[in-house]
Order: structure tokens, then C-alpha cells, then sequence
């Protein structure tokens, strides 16, 4: 049970969130309705993309306080949160990725031969940025004409048409392209949430002590190179491209890594010292 | 060692480079796409729309309004006591509209425009202006909608065919205002009349009733986007009977009034000379 408890919770989650959003639409449920573009919680809270609202204050357009409000509450949930938390545990893109990079290691694809590298992880800044840029030379949310997050997520609330083959080419290009390529390269909305997590409270820590190296973090993690310090240190994962899956915790057999508060973390390293 | 430098700064050089063209050329690539999703003018919004092109800016693209459309409980049929389809959809990809914008096809479902009108409020953005539904005391007042404008084709309407059909005429909400019905004789019989209907593009909410109404096999009174559906006279043109528009020409003086086009560059007498092109 332990190698699947936080996938299953995040699985719960991600669904969950999913159906309460469907609902709102189908049956007129009041807990949680829109999209992630912007939100209505409980019928009063108003929730907003911190990414999405940037782009359409870049088109020069004055948005109104719901939305400005939303995206502050967002922004510091997730600062306080642990970053990337949206990434896996509410994208419903998470799920077509996860699939996809499992399948790659089942087919064997991450091998060096078929594997392709033609994409630097920094791309989703520069990215992110151009968004920015698009969207204020264009006059419209220059992300949101193709996000996947949101075609996939309105797909399932008000019905796919054609959108469909943007979940589907995302999966092709993660499963045959780059591995992680989307979420881990390419995706401006992970981006702008690694920034407003990089220094949040929940973190995944290392213990170096109880590490045997076995790597099988390494190859579960889908941003594995925010991992260097296993087997290395006894720190915790502070980088902001960590999307706090905890899909490392469920395959580690030694109890090396787990979940705890970064202030915590840091004062117990200094105590050691 | 200083050769080590020199590399890595070429390295760093030639890196950055590359960065900034890949970026580029996603760039253009970006923008071009986008500029060409956003282009499509021939959709009707919800009401309370900012104009298009504000419109598309403003949108964030939540299904809000879509949400509140489908399920406000006017939406119960009461014979049935199912709900029926929303009047707003949400764009999707194949629609060819701007991907997750809120969007109404009349001919499926049209506007019954709602006294409540629960689709405005509850936009976070701004996109639907709530202002632009609301009268001067301060109530929602659906009436002030401008959705679009209806149109009729008088080649497929059957009522200037001379048969009697008034379905459009009947369906409208502003019955007598937005539609009303023009008698005139038909000269054909010489006993019957004309009951031809009439668009009054200063009432109409473009709500699309009227469309729906329609009995012809492909609606003969339609609603286009008024940006499509109206033209404009421009300063030129002043009714001189009417005090109301001659403000719009403001103070400005006959003599002050200069046009010029293309044909003005010649005199006149060259048009009755030699053949102009223009």
C-alpha cells in the first residue's frame, strides 16, 4: 500500500476536483465551479490562474476584483503550499503525462537510444515570458488558445469536439517525443507555479542516512534532477520545479524521503551542524 | 586556461543566442496562430458583451456564465420537468470560434433572455459588462442587450412571398417593437396583402427567438453580430429634419467639410471627357 499512497491521493484528488467541477455544470453544485482559468468556491470565494490572469492584464485589459482577488488567494496557497502542487495534484494533464511516462518505461523508451533531448527544462521560461509577450502583441491570452489544462478540463465539463487531439498529441509527444516533455519542459503555467512555490513551506526531505542508493526515486521523479542530493545530503528538496508529488516517498524502500515543513527542515540541519 | 574561457564564453554566447532565436521563432509562430484563432467574426455573444475585440481580451474563458445559463431554474422544461440544453456554449476545438469563449447558436438554442439575466453577474472578468444591462434605475433590463441584430432575407421569407406568416413576428419578446409587420397590397392577386416583417435594429436584442421561430428549412430571418448587420452613415450624411442628428455632426460647418478620394483629385469635367477609373 505504502508504494501508491500519495498517487492514490493525488488520483482522489485530481478526479475529485474534476467531478465537482463537472457537477457544477451538470447539476448546478455550488461547491466548486468554472474552470482554473477562474473559480467560484462555495459559491462566494473566487479562485483565479495567477498565469492566466497575468496574460489577460498583458492584453492591456482592466480585469475585474474577482478575478484579481482570485489569483491573489491562488498564489498564496501555492506559495505557501509547496509550489508545483498544482501540477500534480489538480492538472488533469498530470494523468495523461504520468500515463505516458509509464509507459515509456515499460516499453523501455527512456533508453538512451530512443530518447530524445532536443529541449532544455528552462524552455517553459522562456515560454512562460513569450506568453506574456504574445498575448500583449496579440490581444488575447495567448496560453489559453491552446493550454491543454484547460481544453482537457472544459472537455470534461462542457464536452471535447476537437480538443481531444490536443490531450492526444500532448500524449504522443510525451510518449514517443520527450520524456517529460510537456510538463517538464514546455508547459508556462508549471513554470509560473515553480516561481511561486520556490519557496513554500511544504518540501519533500532527503535522509541521507537511511538512503541505500537504490535510485528508484530517480527514475519514478518526473523533474529528477531537483533529486541531486540523494545518497549526497541529508537536505530537503527546495527547488521549485518540484511538484511535490511524493511519488518519490511511495517507492522508497529505505524511509530516506519524506514530506516535512522547510523551516523545520532547515533548523534541524543546523542543529546537526 | 584562457582558451578554456574564451570557449565557454563563445559556448555561452552562441547558447544565448539560440535561446533568443528559438524564442523568437516561437514567437511569430505564437502569435500568428493566435491571431488567426481569434479571428472569427461571424459569433454571437452572451449578453452584456464588450465589443469583439475587447471582448476576446477580457474573457479568462471560466464557463461561468455557460453554467449559470443551463442550469437557472427557468431552464426547467415544464412539461417534462427535465432541463434543457443552455442557450451558451462553450467554444470548443472544431467549432472555429476562440477555444473556451462562451458562444450561442440561435437556430439551436436561442436567448430567452431572462429578466434575471444570470448570466452576466456572474462573470469574474468584466467580459460582460454588467452596466451595459442595467437602466437607469438600476435594474437589469435584458432589453438593453445588443447581442446582435436580425435580418431578414426577403428572397426566402415566405411573407414576401405573399403567403401568411407572421412565426417571427409571434416569437419576438418585444413583440411590435423589434419586429413589426409592414402591410402593403400584393399586386399579384390584387386581393390579398403583404404582411412583411420589419426589423427595428434599435430595439432588437438580437436574442435569436425569432430565428428559431422560422419555418423555412434554413432560417430566412437570421441574427448576425450588429458589427456585420449595421452600416453607417457618417458625418457626411445629416438629417436635416432632425435635431437629434444633427448633434452628431456636432458644431462642425458645411464649408469645413472637405472630402476627399480618390476620384476628387480630378476635375470633375475629366469624369464627362475621358473615362475615369476608380
Amino acid at each position: 500500500m505504502k508504494k501508491v499512497k500519495y498517487l492514490l491521493l493525488r488520483r482522489v484528488t485530481q478526479i475529485g476536483l474534476l467531478v465537482l467541477y463537472f457537477g457544477a455544470n451538470a447539476y448546478g453544485w455550488q461547491i466548486l465551479k468554472g474552470t482554473f482559468g477562474s473559480s467560484l468556491l462555495f459559491g462566494t470565494i473566487p479562485l483565479a490562474d495567477p498565469y492566466t490572469t497575468l496574460q489577460v492584464l498583458a492584453t492591456g485589459f482592466v480585469l475585474g476584483a474577482d478575478v484579481l482577488l482570485g489569483a491573489a488567494i491562488i498564489t498564496l496557497f501555492y506559495f505557501v503550499v509547496g509550489g508545483r502542487a498544482f501540477c500534480s495534484w489538480v492538472c488533469p494533464i498530470n494523468m495523461v503525462t504520468d500515463l505516458a511516462n509509464w509507459l515509456r518505461r515499460v516499453l523501455k523508451l527512456d533508453r538512451e537510444e530512443v530518447n530524445y533531448r532536443f529541449l532544455k527544462r528552462s524552455a517553459r521560461y522562456w515560454i512562460m515570458v513569450l506568453g506574456l509577450i504574445v498575448s500583449a502583441v496579440v490581444g488575447v491570452a495567448a496560453f489559453e488558445v491552446l493550454s491543454p489544462i484547460t481544453i482537457m478540463q472544459r472537455g470534461i465539463i462542457f464536452g471535447f469536439g476537437a480538443g481531444i487531439s490536443v490531450i492526444i498529441a500532448i500524449f504522443l509527444f510525451d510518449l514517443f517525443g520527450v520524456k517529460n516533455g510537456w510538463c517538464g519542459h514546455l508547459c508556462p503555467l508549471g513554470a509560473a507555479y515553480s516561481l511561486i512555490g520556490s519557496k513554500s513551506l511544504i518540501r519533500v526531505k532527503h535522509d541521507h542516512e537511511a538512503c541505500t542508493n537504490c535510485m528508484e526515486c530517480k527514475v519514478v521523479c518526473p523533474e529528477n534532477q531537483v533529486l541531486w542530493m540523494v545518497n549526497k545530503e541529508s537536505v530537503s528538496v527546495t527547488d521549485g520545479e518540484c511538484t511535490n508529488c511524493g511519488r518519490c516517498i511511495d517507492v522508497c524502500g529505505d524511509n530516506a524521503l519524506g514530506f516535512s515543513i522547510r523551516t523545520m527542515a532547515k533548523k534541524q540541519k543546523e542543529a546537526a551542524a | 586556461m584562457a582558451n578554456g574561457s574564451d570557449s565557454n564564453r563563445r559556448k555561452f554566447m552562441a547558447t544565448t543566442l539560440q535561446s533568443i532565436g528559438l524564442t523568437a521563432l516561437g514567437g511569430f509562430l505564437w502569435s500568428g496562430y493566435s491571431d488567426e484563432a481569434k479571428a472569427s467574426p461571424l459569433v454571437l455573444r452572451p449578453p452584456g458583451a464588450l465589443p469583439e475585440e475587447d471582448f476576446l481580451k477580457a474573457c479568462i474563458k471560466c464557463g461561468l456564465c455557460s453554467e449559470a445559463c443551463v442550469n437557472r431554474e427557468s431552464n426547467i422544461d415544464k412539461e417534462t420537468g427535465k432541463q434543457r440544453p443552455g442557450t451558451l456554449k462553450m467554444a470548443k476545438g472544431g467549432d472555429h470560434k476562440l477555444i473556451g469563449t462562451p458562444f450561442f447558436t440561435p437556430r439551436d438554442v436561442p436567448c430567452y433572455m431572462c429578466d434575471d439575466i444570470p448570466c452576466v453577474p456572474v462573470c469574474p472578468s468584466g467580459a460582460l459588462n454588467e452596466a451595459s444591462v442595467t437602466n437607469d434605475k438600476g435594474e437589469l433590463d435584458i432589453n438593453k442587450a445588443q447581442m446582435g441584430l436580425a435580418v431578414v432575407h426577403k428572397e426566402s421569407c415566405i411573407a414576401y412571398w405573399g403567403l401568411q406568416c407572421d412565426a417571427c413576428y409571434r416569437a419576438c419578446p418585444l413583440l411590435d417593437e423589434a419586429i413589426s409587420l409592414e402591410y402593403m397590397k400584393n399586386e399579384r392577386t390584387g386581393k390579398h396583402a403583404f404582411l412583411l416583417p420589419v426589423v427595428h435594429s434599435d430595439v432588437c436584442t438580437g436574442c435569436g427567438l425569432c430565428e428559431k421561430a422560422c419555418v423555412t428549412e434554413k432560417a430566412a430571418i437570421f441574427v448576425l453580430p450588429r458589427e456585420h448587420a449595421t452600416g453607417r452613415a457618417g458625418d457626411h450624411y445629416v438629417k436635416g429634419w432632425d435635431k437629434q442628428d444633427q448633434l452628431r455632426a456636432g458644431e462642425r460647418k458645411l464649408d469645413e467639410i472637405e472630402t476627399k478620394t480618390k476620384r476628387s483629385e480630378k476635375a470633375p469635367v475629366d469624369y464627362l471627357n475621358r473615362e475615369i477609373e476608380y
